[in-house]
């Protein structure tokens, strides 16, 4: 009984001190290299955004008409690329560059449907389609009607 | 001209939210509802239009933009049909994207497997 809980102890306080030393030995992360990586695979992102947000104003929509279809188009390519495959790759060095960008939203969305369908059409795929997309949603029609509905009432 | 200043303001924006993962604990999921909710409350108070014709895609891609476009789209409503509006528009302009979103990643995973 006392054996095992010595040992028990020893065990601890091994993994503890193994725990302070990885804090002490891990590397910081490349700042600079992962801002830069982000800032060029989401700016690109952005100005292939431009580019279709053009060919809709081209056709004689103004630029709150023209937002939507971009929007779409921009999830339809995030999507593609999901189902192909290559987004998680560019995630994988581009961090927020691929996940801030709206490609991103629809990767995690595609993602999870791939993912999930392993536990069934309805109850995988259908119920989990949204659980990392979820929060930015439910979030951002909180805050954005609230907003809305203050700016909408005091006419700020 | 516009697809500079798209790449460099979309650029700059997923660089401070990559800068927001390396120096602060929050998960990517955590910085990405951040940053809707900025995006939501700057278009529901209609600071975000400015920033938008400037910046263009630059403005409208990242996920801010997304939080401001729920934001106008019920404003917008609200203004031409009162009250109820608010919630009749917050899809406006994103409602699409949505269908976009949920239809196509639901043939996605009709006809694909995931990598790994």
């Amino acid at each position: 009984m006392s054996r095992t809980f010595q040992d028990a102890q020893e065990k601890k306080r091994k993994q503890e001190a193994y725990q302070q030393l990885v804090a002490k030995r891990k590397p910081k992360p490349p700042y600079l290299r992962h801002f830069l990586v982000a800032f060029l695979v989401g700016g690109s992102l952005c100005a292939l955004g431009q580019f279709i947000l053009n060919i809709f104003m081209r056709r004689g929509m103004d630029m709150n008409a023209a937002s939507a279809p971009t929007l779409a188009v921009m999830i339809l390519f995030g999507i593609v690329l999901t189902a192909l495959g290559v987004y998680d790759e560019i995630a994988e060095f581009a961090g927020a560059g691929a996940a801030v960008p709206i490609t991103g939203f629809a990767n995690t969305v595609a993602a999870c449907a791939m993912d999930f369908k392993r536990e069934g059409w309805v109850l995988g795929m259908g119920s989990k389609m949204f659980v990392i997309a979820g929060p930015v949603l439910v979030y951002g029609v909180l805050s954005g009607v609230s907003a809305a509905f203050i700016k909408y009432v005091t006419g700020l | 001209m516009d697809y500079v200043i798209a790449f460099l303001i979309g650029g700059l924006i997923c660089g401070i939210g990559q800068l927001i993962l390396d120096f602060t604990s929050l998960t990517p999921g955590h910085m990405l509802v951040l940053f809707t909710v900025i995006g939501a409350l700057l278009g529901g108070f209609g600071l975000y239009q400015p920033f938008l014709s400037f910046a263009k895609a630059g403005a409208l891609i990242p996920v801010t933009g997304f939080g401001a476009s729920i934001a106008k789209g019920s404003l917008l409503e609200a203004e031409k049909s009162g009250i109820i509006g608010l919630f009749t528009g917050a899809f406006e302009f994103t409602g699409q994207g949505l269908a976009v979103a949920v239809f196509f990643s639901a043939i996605a995973a009709l006809f694909f497997n995931p990598r790994s």
